[in-house]
């Protein structure tokens, strides 16, 4: 594997006394979707905007496809796509002229209608933009930055504001996007978005990473313990698996880091008396509640 | 990036702005259709009377032929550069731009000539209009390069000065006021709106002397009513012109202050 797309090595950012950023690391391998989590406030988007080159940073080294982004180098600008938070395109011009007004910026562009056709906005090609829904309008943001052809593309918090139905297909756009090949680099404070889009999450609290790895198993969710609950009449189970379990208004759990065994004996149990186990599941903690718990606050609610 | 390349990206630029301005009918009206109203106005309303400009006595007419002319230029590139420029930096317009590999002196550089050559068409209307019916004279010859040099220091010292203005613009919202406030007494001053006599206050004939709008409108005014003209109107319009180069290079913000 070549170099990784991003590279970040003792990152710090300070705006006077206050440290955004205060020494982290990342690196993001081609082709991949990365994820920065965390609550508003912990760094998430300083630390974007520094690898995006619309800040400077105090401290670290950072590499974006082997330039450092604080040169604003032109060459480097050709080759990364950006999506801010909130940006604006002239709502005077149609979808169609936009795209191909910023194509013109770059020397390798994509085929207008195949960026268009990319973030779905085919109905809308020839519509000015002032007359684009709110969601549509953060298609284009999306359009807009994919105009360059991009080897790596920056989205800050891309689906803040939609209806479930918009980031369903906001998702699809991203997942479009890693199958051409592209790296991105995402921030949300939306687990299902990371959960779903994500090769690799990091959560920032306070401007520095306190957990990293796949959405499955970050923070250990993958061998934390695990819940098995099941309905069961009081005294109908075996001693040997009564003796593991506690009831709770007709509902028997057992934790374990490893049920393996005991889920083994529970349906070789249930089998052999031809009994189902209704309301089974087998619970490991989701994405969410490990969130919650590096970042001691209540996640973002869904729209 | 080749200096050829540059210029090719800048052109292209400017017809981007130019579509999305005459889409506009903000833009489209208030820079365009206002100064041209404002001269049928008082050419009809104000046009009988004279005036004593520059030891010559011309029709208030065709005194109104060049100051609207000065007013067309000044709105085209002062006001509609600054309000245009705040608002694209507050809808973050500019800062997505500075993301892109175009180079930002393009970019600002096809804003300035977009509102330069907006300004040629309305001075070309103005002055038809008013050789057609208030009997201003058409420029020719050493005075029409004359005129040409003024006007190109004109417009170019008020695009650059529109452009350092948005420093101290701290949002969209503030626009309009902040720039209204910056150029309106300026113009009241400056015999824009009002021709002003030898008579006018002292304090009113300094500012005119300091401030370029009067240096201008004296350079625009000797191409339609044959009045003297001052190569050292041109210079102290074009020192404004370098002092808002300097300001717009040192403080221009690509990104809303917030």
């Amino acid at each position: 594997m070549s170099e990784p797309a991003i590279e970040v090595r003792g990152l710090e950012k300070s705006y006077g006394d206050v440290h955004a950023v205060r020494g982290i690391d990342l690196a993001v391998p081609r082709g991949e979707v990365f994820a920065l989590l965390g609550p508003n406030g912990a760094g998430k988007t300083t630390t974007v905007e520094i690898l995006e080159g619309y800040r400077t940073r105090t401290a670290g080294d950072v590499r974006v496809l082997g330039f450092d982004p604080a040169r604003s180098e032109r060459a480097l600008k050709e080759q990364v796509g950006i999506v801010l938070q909130s940006t604006g395109v002239d709502p005077f011009l149609t979808v169609a002229e936009t795209v191909d007004m910023y194509r013109g910026y770059y020397p390798r562009p994509r085929p207008r209608d195949e960026v268009i056709e990319v973030v779905g906005l085919q109905e809308k090609r020839d519509t000015r933009v002032r007359r684009l829904s709110g969601g549509q309008h953060r298609r284009l943001d999306v359009a807009v930055a994919l105009a360059g052809d991009p080897d790596v593309l920056f989205l800050d918090e891309p689906t803040t504001g939609f209806d479930p139905n918009a980031r369903r297909n906001a998702w699809d756009m991203v997942q479009n996007l890693q199958s051409l090949g592209k790296t991105v680099f995402l921030t949300t404070h939306y687990m299902d978005e990371a959960q779903v889009l994500a090769d690799e999450v990091a959560v920032i609290v306070e401007g520095l990473i306190v957990a990293r790895g796949t959405p499955d198993t970050l923070g250990g969710r993958d061998t934390a313990t695990a819940i098995v609950r099941f309905r069961v009449d009081d005294g109908t189970l075996p001693d040997e698996l009564a003796r593991q379990v506690t009831f709770e208004q007709g509902m028997a759990e057992y934790r374990s880091e490893d049920p393996a065994a005991f889920l083994h004996a529970l349906t070789g149990w249930a089998l052999e008396r031809g009994t189902g186990l209704d309301g089974l599941t087998v619970q490991r903690p989701t994405l969410e509640d490990v969130y919650l718990e590096l970042t001691g606050e209540p996640v973002a609610e869904e729209l | 990036m080749s200096r050829g390349a540059g210029v090719a990206l800048g052109i292209r630029q400017i017809r981007y702005f130019n579509k999305a301005f005459w889409r506009n009918p903000a833009s489209a009206f208030f820079t365009f259709i206002f100064p041209l109203m404002f001269l049928v106005i008082f050419t009809s309303l104000l046009g009988n009377g004279e005036t004593q400009v520059g030891g010559r006595t011309v029709k208030d007419a065709t005194y109104y032929v060049a100051s609207m002319a000065a007013f067309s230029v000044i709105t085209a590139c002062y006001t509609n550069v600054a309000m245009g420029l705040a608002f694209q930096r507050d809808e973050g317009t500019l800062k997505r731009i500075r993301g892109t590999p175009i180079p930002p002196t393009a970019f600002l550089l096809a804003r300035v000539a977009f509102s330069m050559l907006v300004a040629l068409l309305l001075v070309t209307i103005c002055a038809t209009f008013g050789a057609a019916l208030y009997g201003a004279t058409i420029p020719s010859g050493a005075t029409l390069l004359r005129f040409l040099a003024m006007l190109l220091a004109g417009a170019g010292s008020f695009a650059a000065l529109g452009i350092a203005v948005t420093a101290i613009i701290p949002n969209a919202d503030a626009a309009p006021p902040v720039v209204n406030a910056t150029v309106l007494p300026l113009l009241f001053l400056s015999g824009i709106f009002i021709p002003i006599g030898d008579d006018a206050p002292g304090w009113i004939t300094l500012i005119g002397k300091i401030f370029p709008v009067s240096h201008f409108l004296k350079g625009m005014s000797s191409a339609f009513l044959g009045t003297p003209f001052e190569w050292g109107d041109v210079l102290v319009v074009a020192i404004w012109g370098v002092a808002g180069l300097a300001l717009a290079i040192r403080f221009f913000s690509w990104e809303p202050r917030s």
